[in-house]
């Protein structure tokens, strides 16, 4: 199976207010999305709706292949140590503890799969957070603002992570302020409705 | 069913590591101990309002973990990932059902005999209550999550569940202290009843109430 990503003309209306309308993009294999644009602009929201978390208000999301969403909740239990709470969405995923080990591994992580997830810093957690998407095995991986905390070398791989899930025909949708080094990504420059 | 058990498997393991299963049933014998010493030492007062008192113990008692039966998964974003994942909704509540009631059902019924004796009932009482107990705290479960998931996304949503729990608990509290004295009778069937009907409905009413949590 090849993995595709379509929207078409997609609105979203949050509190009554619209946030965004009339966007379009269509992804495949290899292929990645980046999302800019202010704050608030509801690049946020465009991830949620295309995880299928938000219903959309008009336009359609249509995709081929399995999603994982990064949000800013790392949804890992706190007390668990950090390869037992990534099992747990591995083991649902149906990849197992094989999968944890080498997303800890392209994380610089392999140490810290003992230490109770509470006990991490906020830039180990949000690499946990990444680590649950590179062990989902998953073909569309939906990051938002993926590199926040991350330090430079954190940033590297997980650049380098991306990279390697589109040569291997993965899809990529990312909202980030930061550069993550993504080559030949389209653009989608979310702007205020009206 | 896989993601099923892995829920289910998950909630029971939270709910022992939190103490979940311990709290209710030290609150349990904790009620069944206090009431002779708020009505006295009176054996055959004791022994025909003690059925009544350990229904409306197991009733408090499964109030007590209620707030952490759906509010932390919200806040955490593992309802989110649940989403993501596609399980449906009405799946997770079932689940989250299933493990309440094993955190606290078979636990209390356990309590119930310790309970019995400090509260003077004799044999033939004692297996109504279990009987019952086995046939009404599942719909305590239930009705438990329900509750759980329209109230997680309010502040203070654990008082409120109790205020909004109690009232439809009512039917549980009168055919299960009914069953007591009319031993394999009309009130016990009416008992499974309205607790099968609890069991039956609250996977409905709990996954719109977690998909609602979502806006």
């Amino acid at each position: 199976m090849t993995a595709s990503l379509t929207f078409s003309n997609l609105a979203c209306v949050r509190g009554g207010r619209v946030l965004f309308k009339g966007l379009n993009a269509t992804l495949g294999p290899g292929e990645a999305l980046l999302l800019t644009g202010p704050n608030g602009v509801g690049k946020s929201s465009l991830l949620r709706l295309i995880a299928g978390l938000l219903p959309a208000y008009a336009g359609k999301v249509t995709h081929e292949g399995r999603l994982a969403l990064s949000d800013e909740s790392h949804a890992l239990d706190p007390r668990l140590p950090l390869a037992k709470a990534l099992g747990y969405w591995a083991g649902m995923d149906g990849t197992g503890p094989g999968a944890v080990a080498d997303a800890l591994d392209a994380l610089d992580m392999a140490r810290l799969g003992d230490v109770p997830v509470r006990l991490l810093s906020t830039g180990q957690r949000r690499r946990a957070n990444l680590a649950r998407v590179l062990a989902s095995g998953a073909d569309i991986w939906l990051l938002d603002e993926p590199g926040n905390g991350l330090d430079t070398a954190s940033l590297a791989l997980l650049g380098r992570a991306i990279a390697a899930h589109r040569a291997q025909g993965g899809i990529v949708v990312v909202a980030s302020h930061q550069p993550l080094g993504l080559t030949d990504a389209q653009a989608l420059a979310l702007e205020a409705a009206e | 069913m896989n993601a099923f058990l892995a829920i289910l498997g998950r909630d029971l393991r939270l709910s022992l590591g939190s103490g979940g299963i311990g709290l209710p049933v030290v609150f349990f014998l904790l009620v069944a101990t206090l009431y002779p010493f708020a009505v006295g030492p009176d054996g055959a007062l004791l022994a025909k309002t003690g059925g009544g008192v350990l229904w409306v113990a197991a009733l408090l008692a499964a109030l007590l973990p209620i707030d952490r039966l759906i509010a932390p998964d919200a806040e955490a974003g593992v309802l989110d990932q649940y989403a993501v994942r596609g399980v449906g909704e009405e799946m997770i509540a079932a689940a989250k059902i299933t493990a309440h009631w094993i955190g606290f059902g078979p636990p209390l019924m356990l309590a119930a005999i310790p309970a019995s004796a400090m509260l003077r009932l004799d044999g033939e009482t004692l297996a109504a209550v279990e009987l019952g107990l086995l046939a009404g705290t599942p719909g305590l479960a239930a009705l438990g999550v329900m509750v759980a998931s329209l109230t997680a996304g309010l502040r203070r949503g654990g008082a409120l569940a109790g205020l909004l729990m109690l009232p439809l608990a009512i039917p549980l509290i009168i055919f299960g202290a009914g069953s007591i004295g009319d031993f394999g009778g009309g009130a016990l069937r009416f008992l499974a009843a309205s607790s099968l009907f609890l069991v039956a409905v609250a996977p409905f009413a709990a996954g719109a109430g977690i998909r609602a949590l979502r806006e």
